[in-house]
């Protein structure tokens, strides 16, 4: 077998191997960000959320300016009407609800449009839509800055104090987990006024627990590691070590929950309004819409459709973000 | 000869990833004799546990077997459907694991989980195979195993848990036992007992083990015959006195040289240089040669064939080319040498 | 076990203590009931003052609630003039009861149903399906999801009653929409166990052992990944009591989910407040029997506990 292959003498020329080189790291070297940044764009559904999202923050927003309609404006004479986009003849767009163009019997006119139709006061759907939006993506905005705030620092300090400290922070933590949430937001609506402003206390109040537990938990384990002790050690200062190492490392676990934290503060706020404890009338709000659209679904049911998209595109979309985020930062979540 | 019971023939494996296909198994053929230890020995990555699972059938969705056969009682494992393979698996053939503190069901009594595969593969009632249960926990070491059968595994230390694991994979008396390095995650000392008890068992129930390791030292004290495995392919293989003294592969000498004796008086440990190949796109000639010291023009063009030594001893490497030249050999292996002529100084002349 | 038992039953009382005092602070805080409306006569006022005690000082009304608790007596309706809280709750927690067990049940068990399937079918379409319906069960709120169901189910198709509370078909519709958070959120939490623990080294034991896969499946995987779920039971109790508040609206049952709302509205405060405190026990007694609960299902835990 092998002893009949003929080999010339070159073939046995001693070779050098160069074996410093092989043990060079061949791929460049991503900072743990940069690699989740790199997952995070493969991730097509998170990528298409993001967008989504930034479109509709833009629309929401730059229409503060140039909003389509009043939207507390009411005109009792065009009560619930079909959307209507220009002089476009396509059924569901064209104003016509069974077969009578109900801008023409209304005596709209010419040229006054409702893209989504009209509520029961006759106002814009478009630019109620818009508004409750915006209210929405504010709670969103605020929900993100308690957890910031309120939850990562009770978190850290939490974390890292120990003994007595944590245990009393843990025993405050247990008693407000263990009322209802909805409860808080009705004890602070009794005190104060159903409005924005309760709504806000009450996340402010409850919204950042879990973001403290979770935060408590890794402080917890980073504390022991050896470069928090090399730190500590040194005589570097408690706040010094939260900024420059803490939070750090921290990072991704905030990121990740902030983004769970949004919708569930987006669904908070339309739940309350919609059950009637949140924005007070006339303003509107995902949660109020979709109330005034339920009693009317029989007959109008573009009315609670349309609001409905708006929510669930938000939701979906934070949610897929969300996910998408954690698959990032969290290759071990999903992949394994 | 003695009779064969299990060989492998030309196996190639390959495993689909993202940056394409990884060739983890490239063309190995060995044999297991009846009632014989084999050891396979090689570094993370070389392949050795990829061979004995897919003597288990137990291969990860992701990997595709290429070409090759496994004949066990004159069927080919590889061709076997999935029943055919359950009725095999801790009946004919069993395994055992690396880590005992992961390898049993946490929140199942131990008792139940020895008498399982009893249940599985035989018309036994439930009394009688717990019955059983008891009686092979007893030869593998936990004495009083009747008090404890309806324990669970956190309430054994690491040592009996291996213990337990090997109670199942006995307890059908298998004719292959796989054990994947089933001493690397336990203590020194439990290892000794452990290698004991497997070679107790062994001629207890007359049965034939793969042993799987990355630690020659283990092997000495266990196999009767080792193959070498380096980057998807055996490299040497031989009895346990042809490794350990006569070894003609560099790598092997590396592994060697590696491994601390008490003889040895140096006071550096030694570590061979470089990293194994990447198997996606494996090396065209000797997949050793980019670390091995003594390389050669053909070791990088070439795969070197298969040279034999002895009727029992081959070694895959072109220094065994009849016109190789000599090398000097590392001061380890040259004293292994000596060794070895004295030993077998008749069979040299 | 008994000795933590009682010590978490300590803690039960004392936040349960808290919740009731500051819900009973708060509402004295408020500006006025609705007694003090101008328009009814200053004598008048008095009357209805001395009848629901609002005359005594704030220490004797405080020491008079709680003991009033502790009897099981949270006052009388401010709206409903004669009904004991009591009664009033009595009446109408069946519904919300049964609501909230059907919905658990049918969200748990299918849940873990679709988790289950998602991670041993992993990564192929069995699997994208099942998260695709996990991620829109979780971004529908329940109340579009309610008044969806009701729309297309009822109204159009006519399968089942459009409202109201009139036997087991008639809780269809409400159990459903309750259950799709839940049912969402247990098959995510079911899939991400179950893929670690088909991955666990004791799976590939069971294996070894010649098990088929729905033998492994059904003897190890199955148990070892639905004892973490137990866990989500709590915020999965919570999810169902605010989700009942709308879906009881939309398909107006008669439970305390529809009383609460209505009572914020009509400011009867006593209602309110007994309904606050019902919600509390209803939560933290379901926290402690999960904790509970864990600790039997699972054996590592329960035999530390013993050792302890």
């Amino acid at each position: 077998m092998a002893d009949n292959i003929k080999l010339g003498a070159d073939a046995f020329k001693h070779v050098q191997v160069n074996t410093a080189e092989q043990e060079k790291i061949a791929a460049p070297s991503l900072t743990f960000t940069q690699d989740a940044i790199r997952r995070l764009k493969q991730n097509k559904a998170a990528l298409i959320s993001f967008w989504v999202l930034v479109v509709i923050a833009v629309v929401a927003i730059v229409t503060i300016w140039f909003s389509p309609a009043d939207p507390n404006a009411q005109h009792l004479a065009y009560q619930h009407l079909p959307p209507k986009w220009g002089g476009l003849d396509i059924p569901f767009v064209n104003g016509v609800r069974k077969g009578v163009d109900l801008y023409a019997t209304n005596h709209v006119p010419k040229g006054t449009y409702f893209l989504l139709g009209t509520d029961y006061l006759g106002r814009d759907m478009l630019s109620r839509i818009l508004v409750g939006t915006r209210v929405s993506l504010f709670i969103a905005f605020l929900a993100t800055f308690f957890d910031l705030t309120i939850g990562v620092f009770y978190g850290i300090i939490s974390g890292w104090k120990g003994g007595l400290t944590d245990t009393i922070m843990q025993r405050v933590i247990e008693i407000i987990s263990s009322v209802p949430n909805l409860v808080v937001v009705i004890l602070m609506l009794l005190v104060f006024k159903p409005g924005l402003t309760s709504i806000i206390l009450a996340i402010a109040m409850t919204g950042w627990v879990t973001m403290a537990r979770l935060v408590r938990a890794q402080t917890l384990q980073l504390k022991d590691q050896e470069f928090i002790l090399a730190a500590r050690t040194l005589g570097e200062s408690g706040s010094k070590i939260a900024f420059k190492h803490l939070i750090p490392n921290l990072s991704s676990t905030i990121i990740i929950q902030t983004m769970f934290t949004i919708p569930t503060a987006i669904f908070f706020e339309a739940f309350l309004s919609y059950i009637g404890i949140g924005l007070p009338a006339p303003t509107a709000s995902l949660g109020t819409l979709l109330s005034d659209g339920q009693k009317v679904l029989q007959i109008y049911p573009s009315e609670l459709v349309f609001p409905a998209i708006i929510i669930v595109v938000l939701m979906l979309a934070f949610n897929l973000l969300a996910d998408g985020l954690r698959d990032a930062f969290d290759p071990r979540s999903n992949n394994r | 000869m003695t009779d064969t019971i299990l060989s492998v023939k030309d196996l190639q494996i390959d495993f689909k990833t993202f940056a394409g296909p990884v060739h983890a198994i490239r063309d190995v053929s060995f044999d297991l004799k009846r009632g014989e230890t084999l050891a396979i020995v090689g570094e993370s990555g070389s392949g050795k546990s990829v061979t004995v699972r897919s003597i288990m059938g137990l291969l990860a969705n992701n990997s595709k077997i290429v070409t090759g056969e496994i004949m066990y009682n004159g069927a080919d494992i590889l061709k076997k459907t999935k029943r055919q393979l359950n009725a095999m698996r801790g009946n004919d053939v069993a395994m055992i694991f690396q880590d005992p503190m992961t390898s049993l069901d946490p929140t199942m009594p131990i008792g139940k989980q020895v008498a399982e595969p009893l249940l599985l593969h035989t018309k036994i009632s439930k009394k009688k195979a717990l019955a059983e249960a008891v009686r092979v926990l007893k030869l593998v070491g936990i004495q009083d195993a009747e008090e404890r059968l309806k324990d669970y595994p956190h309430q054994f230390s690491g040592g009996q848990r291996q213990r337990i694991v090997i109670a199942i994979a006995i307890i059908n008396h298998p004719q292959i036992l796989l054990a994947d390095e089933p001493t690397t995650a336990l203590d020194v000392t439990i290892q000794a007992q452990i290698i004991h008890l497997l070679k107790e068992i062994q001629q207890k129930i007359d049965t034939s083990i793969i042993f799987i390791t990355h630690d020659l030292g283990v092997v000495a004290g266990i196999a009767d015959r080792v193959a070498v495995m380096y980057a998807g392919k055996i490299i040497e293989y031989g009895t346990v006195d042809e490794i350990f003294y006569n070894a003609q592969h560099p790598y092997t000498w590396g592994l060697l040289e590696a491994m601390p004796t008490l003889e040895t008086d140096t006071d550096r440990l030694y570590a061979i240089p470089g990293t194994p190949p990447d198997l996606l796109d494996p090396p065209k000639g000797d997949a050793f040669a980019p670390r091995n010291p003594f390389a050669m023009q053909i070791d990088l063009e070439q795969q070197p064939p298969f040279f034999q030594v002895s009727p029992t001893h081959a070694a895959a490497t072109w220094l065994l080319y009849p016109g190789a030249p000599k090398v000097e050999l590392p001061p380890e292996i040259k004293r292994r040498r000596e060794i070895w002529n004295s030993k077998y100084a008749t069979k040299e002349a | 076990m008994v000795k933590y038992i009682l010590k978490r039953i300590g803690f039960l009382l004392l936040t349960l203590f808290l919740v009731a005092s500051i819900t009973f602070f708060l509402m004295k805080l408020l500006p006025g009931t609705p007694f003090n409306n101008p328009k009814i006569p200053a004598a008048q006022q008095a009357i209805l003052a001395k009848q629901y005690g609002l005359d005594l000082p704030l220490w004797q009304q405080y020491v008079n609630y709680m003991v009033g608790i502790v009897h099981g007596n949270f006052g009388e309706s401010y709206q409903f003039a004669g009904q004991t809280v009591s009664y009033l709750i009595s009446t109408r927690i069946g519904p919300s009861l049964q609501l909230g067990v059907q919905a658990m049940i049918v969200g748990t068990l299918l849940g873990i149903l679709l988790g289950a399937i998602a991670a041993i079918r992993k990564n192929t379409w069995v699997d994208a399906v099942a998260t695709i319906f996990a991620i829109i069960g979780r971004s529908i709120p329940n109340f579009v999801f309610a008044a969806l169901l009701q729309f297309w189910l009822a109204y159009k198709m006519n399968l089942f009653p459009i409202a109201l509370w009139d036997g087991f078909s008639s809780s269809i519709l409400p159990t459903l929409a309750l259950a799709m958070a839940p049912l969402a959120n247990t098959a995510r939490f079911m899939r991400t166990e179950m893929v670690d623990v088909l991955n666990s080294d004791y799976i590939e034991l069971a294996k070894s052992k010649g098990e088929s896969q729905w033998q492994v499946v059904a003897k190890h995987a199955m148990r070892n990944s639905m004892i973490p779920i137990v866990t989500i039971i709590g915020p999965m109790a919570v999810d169902l009591m605010l989700g009942s508040l709308v879906v009881e609206n939309v398909f107006a049952i008669p439970g305390i989910g529809q009383q609460f709302v209505q009572s914020i509205t009509t400011n009867d405060y006593p209602v309110i407040m007994g309904l606050t405190i019902l919600y509390s026990v209803m939560l933290t007694v379901v926290i402690l029997v999960v904790d509970v609960l864990y600790g039997i299902i699972d054996p590592r835990i329960r035999l530390s506990g013993e050792g302890n």
